[in-house]
C-alpha cells in the first residue's frame, strides 16, 4: 500500500498526488512512468512521474480526470493508500549533452514536459519553455516551468491567458527568429505532437515525442502499447515512452487509442454517479 | 491383482455447449472410488519409466499405490517432496508426453492416468487437510527469487525447505506468473494458484508484489544487499507478431494481452474495471496451449465463432492433447495448414478479415517436424472482426540490460549450464527466460535444478 503524502487541485480536472513510494523515489528519471492500481479489484492505468524526492521517497503523479479510474483515484485524500504502484518503468529521457532545447507541453502533458525541462535546466542547457491549454482556467505549473526556463511562452487556444494561438504558432516564431534548438521536446494530445513533428521537420531539427498508449503489465509482456516507429512495431513500455517524433505513425496511435471507448464512456458515467451518490 | 482394464477412468466434466459460456473448471476430477479403481490399474513395475518422464521426478508408483490403498494424504506427502505445485501440474502437464508416454500400461491400451491420479490427491489434501507444511530450520542465509511462475515458486519452495530465508519478487500485483495471467480460471481455478502460494508462504517463503527486478532493483543491487544467490525466473517476454500488415489494427492483440486482460484483470466479469474486446468472430493464430487458451476464452465471452489458424498439421500442434480436444468438443474450428498474410482492416480502425495461404508440408527442420511451404495461388479470406497472435514471445531484455556480466544467447535467453548457472557467480537462472516458451514443468524442473546448486553454491561459499 502507498500512502498520499499530499494532494493538490491544480485545476478543476488535473490533480497532483505526492505519494509515498521510496524504491521508486531512488530510482526514477525523468521520462519514466508508474502503473497504479486504486484498489484491489482496479485496473492498471500507466502515469507519468511528474517528479521525486530521493530524500522524502516520493514520487509525485499529476493525472486528468478523464475515466472511471482516475476518477475513483481523485477521491482518495492525503492519508489514503493507493492499492498498486510499481516502477519506475521505460526508459528515462536522454537529455545528456543537450545545450538548446526547445520543451513544448499542451495540456496535462506539462506534468510530464516540467520534469524533463527541470532536469535539462539543472544540467545546465539552455530551456526554452512553450506551453499550451485550451484556456484560462486549465492552466497547469506555470510558475515551476517559468523557474527552469531561459524563454518561456504561454499559449491558450481562446487567448484568455497568454498569447492566443497553438504552441506551434510560438515554437514557429522562435525558430523563424532564429533560434536554433539542439532537440525540440514535445509532449502532449498526440494531434499536438503530431503538429510539432511536422513543423520541425520542416526545419530538419531532431525532435522526441513522449508517448501515453493503453497499457496493462508495462513491463513488455502484452503488447498492447505497440506502436509504429519508422516502420517498425515497437512496446511504448520497454523501447519508449519517448520516441523520434519524425518517425512515429501517430494516426495508427489515435485509432488504437479508441478501442475501448464504449467501455471508458460506461466506466466513466459509473464513477460519476458514485460520486454523486455519495456528495448527496 | 491389478485392474487390468485396458482405458483410463473417465474424469467428468461440464457438458461442452454448456462449459462454452461460462468460466467455471472444465473438467470436475475423480472421485475416491474412481481414483482407487484407477491406482489399481498400476504395476508398480520395477523399472518405474513414468519417473524419468518427469522433469520433477516424483516418485509416482508410490504416490498411486497409496491411493490404490485409500491412504490419499500419505500419497500427497510424497508428492510434495519433489514437487511443490501438484493440484497445478496435475492439471496443466503434458502427461501424454512426459509420464504417461512412459508408462508402461500405455503398450497396450491407455497408460494410467498418472496427472488425473496427481491432480485428485491435490485436490483431496487441500480440501481435507489442515496441516500447514512444517517450517524448516533456518539456516540464516538470504535468497532472492525474480519472478513468481511455475519456475520461482518450484526454486522459493525447495530452498526454503533447505532452510533458506527466500524471498520472492513479483512485477505485477499478483504472484503466479503465467499461473495468474495466462492459464484461464476454466483449466486452472486461481484460488487453486493461491493455495498452492500460500502453502509456499507457510514454509515462510515472502513474496513482493509490484517490484520490477532491473528497475527499481538491479540484481547486483540485490547481491550487494544480503541475498547470497539470486535466481531468475523472469518468464518469457515480449510477445511476436507475424510482421504482417494490419498487425497494428485496433482489434489485434497478443494472446498475451487478451488471457491478461481475462485471467488477471477478470475482465469476463460483469463488473470488471478492465475491458476486453468482445467480437463476433475471432481469429486465433498460432497451435500451442496458449492458443488453445485464447480461442476457448474468447469462445466464452461470447463469440459465435473462432477459429484456430496453424501452419503445420493436427500432428504437429504443440498443445496439450486434453485442451485440443475440449477446445474441438466446445466448436473451435481448426484451420490446419494455413498461414495468415495480411490481416484487413474492417469498420473504424478494427479488423475485417485475415487473408491466408494453404500450406503443405516438406523436409523436417531443425525441430525435426515437417516445415510447412506455400502453396502457390492459394490465398483466401477468413472473415473475423479480432485476430490473437498466439506465436510466442521473445526473451524480456530487462534484466540482460541491467546486469554486467550476464551473457545471453543472440535470441536474448539467458545463458545457464544444466545447474542452472549464469555467467555470472551467485547468479542462478531457469525456466523461459533460459528456454524461451515450454512448458509450466519444465520450467519447475529448471527452478528444482537451480535450488540445488544454489545450495551447494552458498554451503560452499561458507564452508
Amino acid at each position: 500500500m502507498f500512502e498520499i503524502v499530499k494532494k493538490r487541485e491544480l485545476n478543476p480536472t488535473v490533480t497532483l498526488m505526492e505519494v509515498s513510494a521510496p524504491f521508486i523515489a531512488r530510482k526514477a528519471q525523468p521520462g519514466q512512468f508508474i502503473i497504479l492500481r486504486v484498489d484491489g479489484e482496479g485496473e492498471r492505468i500507466p502515469l507519468t512521474v511528474a517528479d521525486y524526492d530521493r530524500e522524502k521517497g516520493t514520487v509525485t503523479i499529476i493525472f486528468q480526470i478523464v475515466g472511471g479510474t482516475t476518477a475513483r483515484l481523485n477521491r482518495l485524500h492525503e492519508g489514503d493508500c493507493i492499492h498498486d504502484f510499481v516502477g519506475p518503468l521505460g526508459e528515462p529521457s536522454a537529455v545528456e549533452g543537450l545545450k538548446k532545447v526547445a520543451v513544448v507541453g499542451g495540456g496535462v502533458g506539462c506534468a510530464i514536459a516540467y520534469p524533463v525541462a527541470k532536469k535539462l535546466h539543472e544540467l545546465g542547457a539552455e530551456v526554452h519553455g512553450i506551453i499550451g491549454f485550451r484556456n484560462k482556467d486549465l492552466v497547469i505549473l506555470e510558475e515551476e516551468f517559468r523557474a527552469v526556463c531561459d524563454v518561456f511562452k504561454m499559449m491558450t487556444d481562446d487567448g484568455s491567458y497568454g498569447e492566443k494561438g497553438l504552441v506551434t504558432n510560438a515554437l514557429r516564431a522562435l525558430i523563424e527568429a532564429g533560434n536554433t534548438y539542439d532537440e525540440v521536446i514535445a509532449i502532449g494530445p498526440v494531434p499536438m505532437m503530431k503538429f510539432v513533428s511536422l513543423l520541425t521537420k520542416e526545419f530538419g531539427i531532431k525532435t522526441v515525442v513522449s508517448m501515453n498508449p493503453i497499457m496493462i503489465d508495462g513491463t513488455g509482456r502484452c503488447g498492447c502499447c505497440r506502436l509504429t516507429v519508422a516502420g517498425k512495431t515497437k512496446f511504448a513500455c520497454v523501447d519508449g515512452p519517448d520516441f523520434d517524433g519524425h518517425e512515429v505513425d501517430y494516426d495508427e496511435i489515435m485509432k488504437r487509442a479508441s478501442t475501448y471507448k464504449e467501455f471508458e464512456q460506461r466506466e466513466r458515467e459509473l464513477a460519476c454517479n458514485l460520486f454523486k451518490k455519495e456528495v448527496r | 491383482m491389478p485392474n487390468m482394464r485396458l482405458t483410463k477412468n473417465e474424469m467428468p466434466a461440464q457438458e461442452p455447449k454448456e462449459r462454452a459460456k461460462n468460466f467455471f473448471e472444465v473438467t470436475f476430477g475423480y472421485t475416491a472410488e474412481s481414483a482407487i479403481d484407477e491406482a489399481k490399474r498400476c504395476l508398480n513395475c520395477k523399472n518405474k519409466p513414468c519417473v524419468g518422464g518427469c522433469p520433477v521426478r516424483i516418485h509416482i508408483p508410490d504416490f498411486i499405490a497409496k491411493v490404490a490403498e485409500g491412504e490419499f494424504e500419505e500419497a500427497y506427502q510424497i508428492i510434495q517432496k519433489t514437487s511443490s505445485l501438484p493440484a497445478v501440474c496435475g492439471r496443466v502437464c503434458p502427461q501424454e508426453s512426459q509420464c504417461e508416454q512412459q508408462c508402461v500400461r500405455g503398450r497396450k491400451g491407455e497408460p494410467v492416468a498418472i496427472g488425473r491420479l496427481e491432480r485428485f490427491v491435490a485436490d483431496w489434501h487441500n480440501a481435507n487437510s489442515c496441516d500447514l507444511p512444517v517450517k524448516a530450520e533456518p539456516n540464516g542465509y538470504k535468497v532472492a527469487v525474480v519472478g513468481s511462475g511455475p519456475a520461482g515458486l518450484t526454486c522459493a519452495g525447495d530452498l526454503a525447505k533447505r532452510g533458506y530465508d527466500v524471498t520472492v519478487f513479483e512485477a505485477l500485483h499478483l504472484a503466479g506468473g503465467v499461473l495468474s495471467y495466462g492459464i484461464p480460471e476454466f483449466r486452472l481455478p486461481k484460488a487453486i494458484v493461491q493455495k498452492e502460494i500460500d502453502n509456499l508462504k507457510a514454509l515462510g517463503v515472502k513474496v513482493e508484489t509490484n517490484m520490477v527486478i532491473g528497475r527499481v532493483l538491479s540484481v547486483d543491487e540485490l547481491l550487494e544487499s544480503g541475498f547470497e544467490a539470486v535466481f531468475v525466473g523472469s518468464g518469457a517476454g515480449l510477445p511476436r507478431f507475424m510482421n504482417i500488415p494490419g498487425e497494428n489494427l485496433k482489434s489485434v492483440f497478443s494472446a498475451n494481452e487478451f488471457l491478461t486482460r481475462v485471467n488477471l484483470m477478470k475482465a469476463y466479469k460483469e463488473d470488471a474495471r478492465t475491458p476486453v474486446f468482445h467480437a463476433k468472430k475471432v481469429a486465433v493464430v498460432g497451435g500451442g496451449n496458449v492458443a488453445m487458451d485464447a480461442a476457448r476464452c474468447a469462445l466464452r465471452l461470447g463469440a459465435e465463432e473462432v477459429s484456430v489458424i496453424y501452419r503445420r498439421s493436427k500432428e504437429e500442434m504443440p498443445a496439450r492433447a486434453e485442451e485440443v480436444e475440449h477446445a474441438e468438443e466446445e466448436g473451435i474450428v481448426f484451420r490446419f495448414l494455413t498461414n495468415p498474410t495480411e490481416i484487413l482492416e474492417g469498420e473504424g480502425g478494427t479488423v475485417g478479415g485475415i487473408r491466408c495461404v494453404r500450406m503443405e508440408l516438406g523436409e523436417p527442420d531443425a525441430s525435426g517436424r515437417r516445415r510447412p511451404v506455400e502453396v502457390a495461388g492459394s490465398e483466401f479470406v477468413i472473415g473475423c472482426d479480432c485476430v490473437i497472435m498466439a506465436i510466442g514471445t521473445s526473451p524480456n531484455p530487462l534484466i540482460k540490460n541491467t546486469t554486467d556480466g550476464l551473457e545471453t544467447q543472440r535470441w536474448g535467453g539467458i545463458i545457464a549450464d544444466e545447474h542452472g548457472q549464469t555467467s555470472r557467480e551467485g547468479v542462478f537462472a531457469g525456466g523461459d527466460a533460459v528456454t524461451g516458451a515450454a512448458t509450466v514443468i519444465l520450467a519447475m524442473g529448471a527452478g528444482k535444478t537451480a535450488a540445488e546448486a544454489m545450495d551447494a553454491y552458498i554451503q560452499k561459499k561458507h564452508a
